[in-house]
């Protein structure tokens, strides 16, 4: 998802007989619905899979900006405009309600936007596809941040308590950027010839990196075992990305656009749809680096984030004198 | 390139008139007109509130979780705090 394939360490889940009476006394808690707050004892694995998870989830609103704002300037009319700076706007907010969130686990920001930075920390796959036209802005909306949804309102309900209320305040925002999205393809299948096609062609392109956002299949994986365990994964992967294709499509025939997957099959016995399997090489060669934009995405952030020192320095030297200035008078 | 970093912040948001302020998050700030301004811009996109208060978080004292059984215990034996420890006669009212 936003955040994909997080490692745990674990080589295999404990049973609460193999537990230290610390360990158990801290799943009992789990167990028990409490939710676990920062200065709380936890697992060492516990801590450091939770500033994985989440700083991959905020370098992921991050660096999801940047295909949106690829358009703001380009936007069609100005309403568009104000609505999807407004929209990309709050994907800033989520990355800094996430990072604070994994800076009460004793990780410092810096150090986490290092690591983005020297390519030791992941983000979705999703935002190394580029954004080719207009008819992108509807399909991420729709797509994107709906599938962020479906794995973010579990997520409001994680055992760790800081992520689980900066989740609380990102779900309020996501459903504006979802509709937003649908509201422009909308707009679009009531347009021309082209513009429905333009509307199709991004839903073509945009319909399987959707899908691969939820990530490989968990079913079979120790690291999701043991992220459950800790309450801080409630659904697998298949089950959630069946969620997705189950709401989508129909909203997809309400549009009068055609989802691409021959596979795609009401199954009436299940009560779900069925679909195709998403390609797992792609997955793991976007992930890895090889995706159409990733070295333009972390370049740009890279470059963003170095020439912005001399205004962070110069904002620290005038809070520096001011503080001198004010304990001299005092 | 940056040598500081920006100091952490909490921020308090009253949510209507009325109401205490709330804990909402924290933000990096290098003073604190800064740090009121980001915290407008982020915790406020949506009439959330009608009053902010940002504090270093560096100035907050909190208690340790280790400290909760010689903190809270005590009050668990003082039931007759509670108005409920004292029954009343049925037919004594508005008491
Ligand atoms: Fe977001
Ligand atoms: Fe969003």
């Amino acid at each position: 998802m936003y955040a994909q394939l997080v490692e745990t360490g674990a080589k295999k889940v404990p049973t609460l007989a193999e537990m230290t009476p610390e360990e158990q006394a801290f799943q009992a808690k789990i167990d028990a619905g409490i939710k676990i707050e920062a200065k709380d004892w936890m697992p060492e694995g516990y801590r450091k899979t939770l500033v994985r998870q989440i700083s991959q989830h905020a370098h992921s609103e991050i660096v999801g900006q940047l295909p949106e704002g690829n358009w703001i300037t380009r936007a069609p009319s100005l309403k568009r405009k104000s609505i999807l700076l407004a929209k990309v706007q709050d994907e800033g907010g989520h990355g800094l309600y996430l990072y604070s969130a994994a800076e009460t686990l004793g990780v410092s920001r810096e150090q986490m936007v290092d690591d983005l930075h020297a390519g030791k920390a992941r983000y979705s796959s999703i935002f190394n596809y580029p954004t080719l036209t207009w008819a992108d802005m509807g399909a991420i909306g729709w797509l994107v941040d709906g599938a962020a949804i479906i794995n973010q309102i579990p997520l409001c309900r994680c055992s760790f308590g800081p992520y689980a209320r900066a989740m609380v305040r990102i779900c309020k925002e996501e459903s504006f950027h979802q509709r937003q999205g649908y509201d422009i393809m909308i707009s679009l299948m009531r347009g021309t010839a082209a513009q429905q096609a333009m509307a199709q062609d991004a839903l073509n392109r945009w319909w399987w990196p959707s899908l691969m956002m939820f990530g490989p299949s968990d079913a079979e994986s120790i690291n999701s075992a043991q992220s459950a365990q800790w309450g801080i994964k409630l659904f697998s992967n298949d089950e959630l990305r069946q969620k997705m294709v189950d709401q989508t499509v129909p909203q997809a025939e309400h549009l009068g656009l055609r989802i691409p997957d021959p596979d795609l099959k009401w199954n009436e016995e299940r009560g779900h749809y069925d679909f195709g399997a998403i390609e797992r090489d792609e997955f793991y060669s976007v992930l890895k680096g090889n995706g159409p934009c990733n070295k333009e995405r972390l370049a740009t952030r890279v470059k963003a984030h170095e020439d912005g020192a001399w205004f962070r320095d110069a904002l620290m030297a005038h809070a520096e004198k001011r503080a001198a200035r004010a304990g001299k008078a005092a | 390139m940056t040598t500081k970093n920006l100091p952490l912040w909490e921020v308090f948001i009253r949510s209507q008139h009325g109401l205490a302020h709330k804990h909402v998050g924290s933000l990096h700030a290098a003073d604190a007109e800064m740090a009121m301004n980001n915290a407008r811009d982020v915790y406020t996109r949506r009439n959330e509130g009608v009053s902010i208060w940002v504090v270093p978080s560096a100035s907050i004292v909190a208690s340790s979780p280790d400290d909760k059984e010689p903190l809270f215990d005590p009050a668990n034996s003082k039931v007759y705090r509670h108005p409920t420890f004292f029954p009343m006669p049925d037919e004594v009212k508005h008491i």
